[in-house]
């Protein structure tokens, strides 16, 4: 056995012994104050392998002999031998076993090693002597009461503990909500748009307005209603029915173009090269079915809408009487009449108010007066004379509109054959009436036949009558025995004058426009006169070849006149060009007789009516409507009427 | 009585010489009352009133306070009036020629 060499088995672990595992929990330093922590405990703990031995086991003596040779130590180890180049049986096996070993410490005073580490000790205690000498400098100086507690502390068994709460772990939380609807909207806004929205809202205020208003009092029950029937009428409607009489109007202009074009723009070119001549242009014809076998007695334009006027139905034919229709046609709708309205006997004479242009005085044949308001469109008068309120007896043959009197009541004049001239003054329920006139036969009587029996004590029949254009008291009446009177409205039993000259009936009679003296008359004696009414004598006299229905001055010129005849002729003659013959003599209607004519104060047309409904429309050729100048100055017109009135009484004499 | 005006006009308007039909168009476009056949009447009613409305945008962006009141278009063949009101648009085409 070889000797056991302690250096050799440095490396070489022992054989293994179970020890004991003794597990330490890890000493803690209880730093004063800090006596929570527990105390370091010792526990000895069994390892699982530890043989259990029973009492008599532990007891027994179990003699354990020592010897040179490692037990473990392996017998048979071979080694290759270089030198000889085989495997040789080593016989030498180590045989240490360290048990225990120990490094010394002790060192020769005269080695190096020594030396150095004398040197190191030396260094360090004179380095501590500095130290010291250096904590204790300051002491004296004064308080340094340096906390050394950490220098202090227990370097081996030390541990810092720190509590840290446990950190929340952040979380990102996220909610989305459902998107709102979206809807792409497109507009172009205009200016007037934005205009028609201020002006709605404004509207819309004003009625909150009112509603406000309105609450206290029970009207809302009234609203719902009327607006429900609103709106069933969307169709018929007041809209409706302008939109429609518009396009009527226009449907009528297209169709009637070369005619609208005629009025507007057609002058006769051949009129430069005819002196003394005119002609006359039929423009459009006012044909109704309901006027159908009527006469046209009496046309009126409007003094307010100069395409307006209105057109009475009736029958001059004693024998052959019927209903009356009243027809307010407009030049811009010739097929069908603006508004109808119809009377039970026979319209014989209308005029419009020159002021308050919707009110039309209608007379009738049997001897009633009326009074409508067109605009109403109701077929119903606003006034009527009745047999109790004084109603004429016979025939109605004119009526005519006055200046408002006194009271401001609106008040006009009628004449019929029953020889009496009535003024009708409408007051607030009904006409009230007072004859002005009555129209005794005297210049009859004195020169017919005393046995004539009939004529004593009767009155003449009124024919027509017209009143002056400047002393509007004054007026002349025609009756049917062919006498003219001239009247006042300030003594109602005289005749201021009275002119013979025709024998028939004197169908007209008709002031001029310009001159304040002079008056026309136009009888069925085929005649017609021109009056001064200073002169109880005819101061001209125009043989027309047939009887004379209708004559009417011009409203531009002094000397022009227009006057129809029952050979269906329109005579215009202008005394200024030629005294005695007409401008123009013009057949317009065939087979009917012409009734009535009327100059329109604007346009350069005149209206004809004949005897069997229908109103044509003439449009007068540029030589038929010289003026002296425009607008025509009263006293040039009236010098020239009365030159010519010289001439003709010249001539007479 | 307004109503009965109304028919009646219409009636005298399409009893007129040269007119072709009238057709009433609503706000919608919908034609409620027409004398045409139903083709026609549905192109007149589409183009007239887009037609109406552009003429009167004109009118009113030239002077917000004016209004269209009436609209004539005249074509070789007919001539196309249009009255077009708040609530509806009246159309009328006739033909001016024809006698």
């Amino acid at each position: 056995m070889p000797p056991k060499k302690p250096t050799k088995a440095r490396g070489k672990k022992g054989q293994p012994t179970p020890e004991p595992e003794v597990e330490e929990t890890e000493p803690e330093v209880t730093a004063p104050g800090h006596l929570d922590f527990e105390p370091p405990a010792r526990e000895i703990v069994v390892p699982k392998e530890q043989l259990e031995l029973t009492e008599t086991e532990l007891e027994e003596e179990i003699t354990k002999m020592l010897t040179a040779n490692n037990p473990t130590a392996p017998t048979n180890i071979a080694r290759f031998n270089f030198k000889e180049r085989t495997y040789k049986f080593e016989p030498m096996v180590d045989q240490l076993e360290t048990h225990y070993r120990s490094d010394g410490y002790v060192l020769h005073r005269s080695s190096d090693d020594a030396k150095r580490q004398m040197e190191l000790e030396r260094m360090e205690a004179e380095a501590i002597a500095e130290f010291e000498k250096q904590l204790n400098a300051p002491k004296e100086d004064g308080e340094e009461a340096v906390d050394d507690s950490k220098q202090l502390r227990n370097q081996f068994n030390f541990s810092e503990r720190a509590a840290q709460t446990q950190n929340n772990p952040m979380r990102d939380r996220y909610t989305s909500t459902e998107p709102p609807p979206t809807a792409s909207f497109n507009a172009s806004c205009t200016q007037w748009e934005i205009y028609d929205a201020y002006m709605e809202d404004q509207e819309r205020q004003r009625l909150q307005k009112e509603i406000q208003k309105a609450k206290g009092k029970e009207k809302d029950n009234k609203k719902p209603e009327e607006e429900k029937k609103e709106k069933e009428t969307v169709m018929h409607g007041s809209a409706m029915c302008k939109a429609v009489k518009v396009m009527e109007r226009m449907v009528n202009q297209n169709s009637f173009s070369d005619i609208a074009d005629d009025f507007k723009y057609w002058e006769d070119a051949s009129d430069q090269f005819r002196e003394g001549e005119g002609t006359l242009l039929p423009l459009w014809k006012f044909y109704n079915e309901r006027a159908k076998r009527k006469h046209v007695t009496s046309i009126c334009w409007n003094p307010e809408y100069h395409d307006l006027f209105a057109v009475g139905y009736g029958s001059f034919d004693f024998l052959k009487q019927s209903t009356g229709l009243i027809c307010c046609y407009s030049l811009k709708n010739p097929s069908h009449p603006e508004y109808t309205f119809t009377t039970e006997s026979g319209v014989m004479c209308l005029d419009f108010h020159p002021q308050h242009s919707s009110l039309l005085a209608v007379g009738l044949y049997d001897g009633t007066v009326m009074v409508y308001d067109v605009r109403n469109k109701v077929n119903r008068p606003i006034f009527s004379s009745s047999v109790k309120t004084g109603k004429h007896t016979d025939p109605v043959w004119q009526v005519c509109w006055q200046e408002e009197d006194m009271t401001k009541s609106l008040n006009f004049f009628s004449v019929s054959s029953d020889g009496r001239v009535t003024l009708w003054t409408m007051s607030k329920s009904e006409l009230t009436y007072q004859d002005v006139m009555e129209l005794k036969l005297v210049g009859n009587v004195r020169d017919a036949d005393p046995d004539d029996e009939t004529a004593l004590g009767s009155l003449a029949g009124g024919c027509s009558f017209d009143f002056n254009k400047t002393s509007d008291h004054l007026f002349v009446v025609g009756t049917e025995e062919g006498n003219i009177h001239k009247c006042s409205k300030a003594y109602n039993s005289q005749y201021l004058e009275t002119y013979k000259g025709h024998n028939m009936s004197v169908y007209t009679v008709k002031w001029n426009n310009q001159h304040p003296k002079v008056f026309l008359s136009a009888s069925a004696d085929w005649t017609v006169k021109l009056w001064d009414h200073t002169n109880a004598k005819p101061i001209m006299s125009f043989d027309l070849n047939n009887a004379v229905g209708d004559v009417a001055w011009a409203p531009y010129s002094s000397t022009v006149f227009a006057a129809v005849t029952s050979d269906g002729k329109v005579h215009v003659f202008d005394l200024n060009e030629n005294k005695h013959e007409p401008m123009c003599e013009q057949k317009i209607v065939r087979k009917a007789k012409l009734t009535k004519i009327t100059y329109n104060q604007k346009h350069p047309i005149i209206l004809v009516g004949d005897d069997r409904g229908c109103v044509t429309s003439l449009k007068l050729s540029p030589n038929l409507r010289k003026t002296s100048g425009s607008p025509p100055d009263a006293e040039v017109e009236q010098d020239k009427l009365n030159k010519i009135m010289e001439v003709a009484l010249k001539g007479e004499v | 009585m307004a109503d009965a005006a109304v028919e009646e006009t219409m009636k005298r308007i399409n009893s007129h010489k040269g007119v072709t039909g009238i057709i009433i168009v609503n706000n919608d476009g919908i034609p409620i009352r027409t004398t045409l056949d139903s083709n026609i009447t549905v192109q007149y009613a589409a183009l007239v009133t887009h037609m109406a409305s552009k003429a009167r945008s004109v009118v009113r962006t030239l002077d917000p306070q004016n209004d269209l009141v009436f609209l004539r278009i005249r074509s070789k063949k007919h001539e196309i009036m249009v009255a077009p009101e708040t609530e509806y648009v009246l159309i009328v085409v006739q033909n001016p020629s024809a006698t």
